[in-house]
């Protein structure tokens, strides 16, 4: 009774990992809210849906060396990666993926987006890269109150505002009256909104701090007409691609930038990190001759201001100018690993020599046809499960409920392991979990069949049941063995579709045999110590 | 209790020459039909452009066709899949396929704005685009040869360790022919040969390899309870015994795949076909071809010394 207990004691402990892997959790992600895109927190079971269940574009891009031949593949691949990488924002896609496929290819997938001639007119766009000026005249914060003023005439927040959350705006406020109480009576149209409530001017002239919360709500904003004619002229307002923590409270980076750019990307020749035991990691650059003149003039007249990096639209980096600086020049991390001035001789790269990518593989999935499969996939999957508990009780009767017990287990397991490991749920991969249902009760034929032979052979109950388990034992393991065999090469060969089936499999065929030998086995070891006389058993 | 198939003492292995005539029967006519017909391979291999429209009224296939001919892909196949306002188009003829080497995309788009002069803007919704360059296709192939080749050679090791070098010969030998027959059961239906069935014929193969090794593994069994019993006594014996387990295994896995095949949809189909018969045949393979190839290996290169099973029997 006691090794029952145990056993039962186990079984539950694995059913409540399991179902607290499924439980709907909170996930900070991006949602779709009145046609715009903003980060929330929702609520959801932590299960994935892949491109074919959801409709989306993929597009697979290789380098293109039709017109000219790349010496350097890897480097160029890394450029366009990060080139794409830095465009997918546009897209306001809740969960792009951008993956390196093998040495020479990228693998681009954008859930909900329908219109693959404009992902690829993104995508393909050659790169481009300006030096720009940070702003020193406070232009931003002097034109806060007429923004904010703006909002609530046109009710344009009523559009974004959901976003925003109390936490984050009132640290947000609070830093903010310590600021800019001197700014706050400029214009005099508000006094209170989104802008006045969400920018945080950060440590570098020109440069703001928005929390993340509020990162949607103000990037719409942005992107509105009114606001965008009511921007300080010449100047730009770019997003940064960096982040800042303060305690708690994650801040992306908001620039205001002189319009005109000092210089751009195609003067540029090459761009690599460097470490020195002086002065720290850092990145060393090279300009043509011309660009060399152009920089040097510029660089004189802005020592000691701050030079916006400036890639696709976002700002990657802002250091100080120390000095004119010519063809060579470097810029020091100021403390930051050899990885960030790597990233940074990257982007200056990407910029200088822009690649040519072409579009190898393209794949769209209307969003109906991933309901569609859903509700297939669903639809097979009851009516696969309803004829296995069918033949189950209907040939082995008691035993036949016990062995559904198990298979309700394997279900549970077999989704909270597909979500541990943060799967994505395709349609191949539901295909193989259905299937797998049809092959987790197989474990069980063997030992009930095993079973009813030993009983023949005229062994008592107990120990029919005992050798039952322990002679499927051998056939059980070599059974699972060889097929994860198959589903792990399907996994490493196969790409897409193909994985997550082999993904699904796999965590099918750990969770049946977890079933078939403890689960099963202890449930009718749990009703031997119930019928301690039983002399027969329904199987 | 209810029981089928219960203390059968069937002579399974009387019948190999008819199961061989069998084989043969079904196998060869397909592998003179490669030639030629040739697989129906997807665009996932061959490269191509394949797109699914649904038209709000039927179109005349005849008016798509025009109009796709005029646009000078004239190759395409169109055809309608399930309902007659479905339609798919399929354009994977080489002169097609090598359009696609300048990008993917190309002929997809011709196809969208051709049918959209002719038809309007609105008189279809694409559902489903799929693109594919020829070195990406030709990539695809070899990598499925290699995957299908690295799965036997593990599974000859595994079993050769786990049994012994007869039953790991054996076990193959049934299994390689079970991908003969998916192949030619694909020929014979015309079957398209995507990625997904390719899964298929993999997960064909791990269950047959399955349903031989649970044979394979009561021959073990019996081999070290009855030491005195000739072979081919001993492998119709552990057939017999395992024969309902065989049998109602590959029932309730059918059972899933029929609610595969009928509710599935269209793109699980074909998956669902290769399986349901790669199953039927894994079934008959593992006892009509597995046990009479183990017992033809040993007559050719016996090993009746009675150490060597024993030893391995009790790793096992």
């Amino acid at each position: 009774m006691q090794n029952v207990k145990s056993r039962l004691l186990v079984i539950a402990a694995m059913i409540a990992a399991s179902v607290w892997a499924l439980f709907p959790r909170q996930v900070v992600e991006r949602v779709k809210r009145d046609g715009v895109f903003v980060y929330d927190t929702v609520s959801r079971v932590p299960l994935k849906r892949g491109l074919d269940l959801q409709g989306g574009i993929q597009l697979t891009l290789e380098v293109d060396q039709s017109r000219q031949t790349i010496t350097d593949v890897s480097d160029a691949l890394d450029r366009a990666m990060k080139v794409v990488r830095t465009r997918i924002d546009e897209f306001g896609v809740a969960e792009p993926v951008v993956q390196k496929l093998g040495n020479d290819r990228i693998m681009v997938e954008l859930p909900g987006i329908e219109d693959p001639r404009r992902a690829e007119e993104v995508v393909q766009r050659a790169a481009f890269l300006r030096f720009q000026i940070t702003d020193e005249s406070q232009a931003l914060e002097r034109v806060v109150p007429r923004l904010d003023g703006l909002v609530k005439e046109k009710g344009l927040a009523a559009a974004t505002d959901s976003a925003s959350r109390p936490a984050a705006n009132a640290l947000g406020s609070l830093l903010q009256t310590v600021d800019s109480t001197a700014n706050a009576d400029t214009a005099g149209t508000s006094t209170d909104g989104p802008f006045r409530r969400s920018l945080v001017p950060g440590q570098l002239p020109g440069q703001y701090l928005v929390a993340s919360a509020d990162y949607g709500q103000i990037d719409a904003l942005l992107r509105t007409p009114e606001i965008l004619a009511a921007l300080p002229p010449g100047k730009d307002v770019r997003w940064g691609t960096d982040s800042l923590v303060s305690g708690t409270q994650v801040y992306r980076t908001l620039y205001v930038l002189e319009s005109r750019a000092i210089i751009d990307g195609t003067y540029l020749v090459d761009a690599k990190p460097n470490q020195d035991p002086l002065e720290g990691a850092k990145v060393d650059f090279v300009f043509n001759n011309e660009g060399g003149r152009r920089f040097r003039n510029e660089t004189a007249k802005h020592i000691g201001d701050n030079m916006a990096i400036v890639l696709d639209d976002r700002v990657m980096s802002a250091p100080v100018i120390q000095s004119a600086i010519g063809a060579r020049g470097q810029i020091t991390m100021g403390g930051r690993d050899l990885q960030a001035a790597q990233d940074l001789a990257l982007v200056l790269r990407a910029g200088a020599l822009p690649v040519p990518l072409k579009v190898a593989e393209a794949r769209t999935i209307g969003a109906s046809l991933g309901e569609d499969a859903i509700r297939q996939g669903l639809l097979s999957g009851a009516l696969g499960l309803a004829l296995v508990v069918l033949i189950m009780v209907v040939y082995y009767r008691f035993s036949g409920v016990l062995a559904i017990c198990g298979l309700a287990f394997y279900v549970l397991v077999t989704l909270a392991i597909l979500a541990g490991f943060d799967a994505t749920l395709t349609l191949p991969g539901l295909a193989g979990f259905v299937l797998s249902i049809g092959m987790a009760v197989d474990a069980n034929f063997l030992i009930f069949e095993r079973i009813r032979e030993e009983l023949d052979a005229g062994r008592s109950l107990r120990m029919a049941i005992d050798d039952g388990f322990d002679h499927a034992w051998s056939a059980i393991v070599d059974t699972h063995v060889t097929t994860a065999l198959t589903a792990a090469i399907l996994y490493q060969f196969g790409t897409g579709p193909v994985r997550g089936f082999a993904v699904a499999l796999l965590a099918g065929i750990f969770a049946s045999l977890i079933s078939a030998i403890y689960v099963v086995r202890s449930l009718f070891l749990l009703w031997l110590s119930k019928n301690q006389t039983a002399k027969t058993l329904s199987i | 209790m209810l029981r089928i198939l219960h203390n059968t003492s069937w002579d399974f292995l009387k019948q190999w020459k008819l199961s061989v005539i069998t084989v043969a029967v079904f196998v060869i006519p397909a592998v003179i039909l490669i030639p030629i017909r040739g697989f129906n391979y997807s665009i996932e291999f061959t490269g191509g452009t394949q797109m699914e429209l649904t038209f709000r009224e039927a179109p005349a296939i005849a008016d798509v066709r025009a109009a796709i001919s005029g646009a000078g892909l004239g190759d395409a196949e169109i055809f309608t899949y399930g309902a007659p306002t479905e339609i798919v188009i399929r354009a994977q003829e080489s002169q097609q396929v090598a359009q696609l080497e300048a990008g993917a995309e190309m002929v997809s788009q011709q196809i969208e704005r051709t049918l959209q002069s002719r038809f309007g803007a609105d008189a279809f919704v694409i559902g489903r685009t799929a693109a594919v360059s020829p070195r990406v296709g030709s990539e695809l192939r070899s990598q499925a040869v290699i995957a299908t080749l690295i799965a036997f050679a593990l599974t000859l090791v595994y079993l050769a360790w786990r049994f012994e070098w007869r039953f790991g010969v054996a076990a193959v030998i049934a299994t390689l022919h079970d991908l003969a027959a998916s192949l030619a059961f694909m020929m014979y239906m015309d079957l398209e040969i995507s990625i997904f069935v390719v899964g298929a014929v993999l997960t064909v193969i791990g269950y047959s390899m399955n349903d031989t090794v649970v044979v394979f593994d009561r021959v073990r069994e019996n081999l070290r309870a009855h030491r005195k019993m000739p072979l081919y006594d001993l492998l119709n014996r552990s057939v017999n015994e395992t024969l309902p387990r065989t049998v109602m295994t590959g029932t309730t896995t059918l059972a899933t795949l029929l609610a595969l095949l009928i509710f599935g949809g269209s793109v699980i189909r074909p998956f669902a076909w290769v399986l349901l018969f790669g199953i039927l045949v894994g079934t008959f393979s593992s006892i009509y071809i597995a046990s009479p190839l183990l017992l033809w290996i040993e007559s050719k290169w016996p090993h009746r010394n009675e150490a060597a099973p024993q030893a391995r029997a009790a790793r096992a």
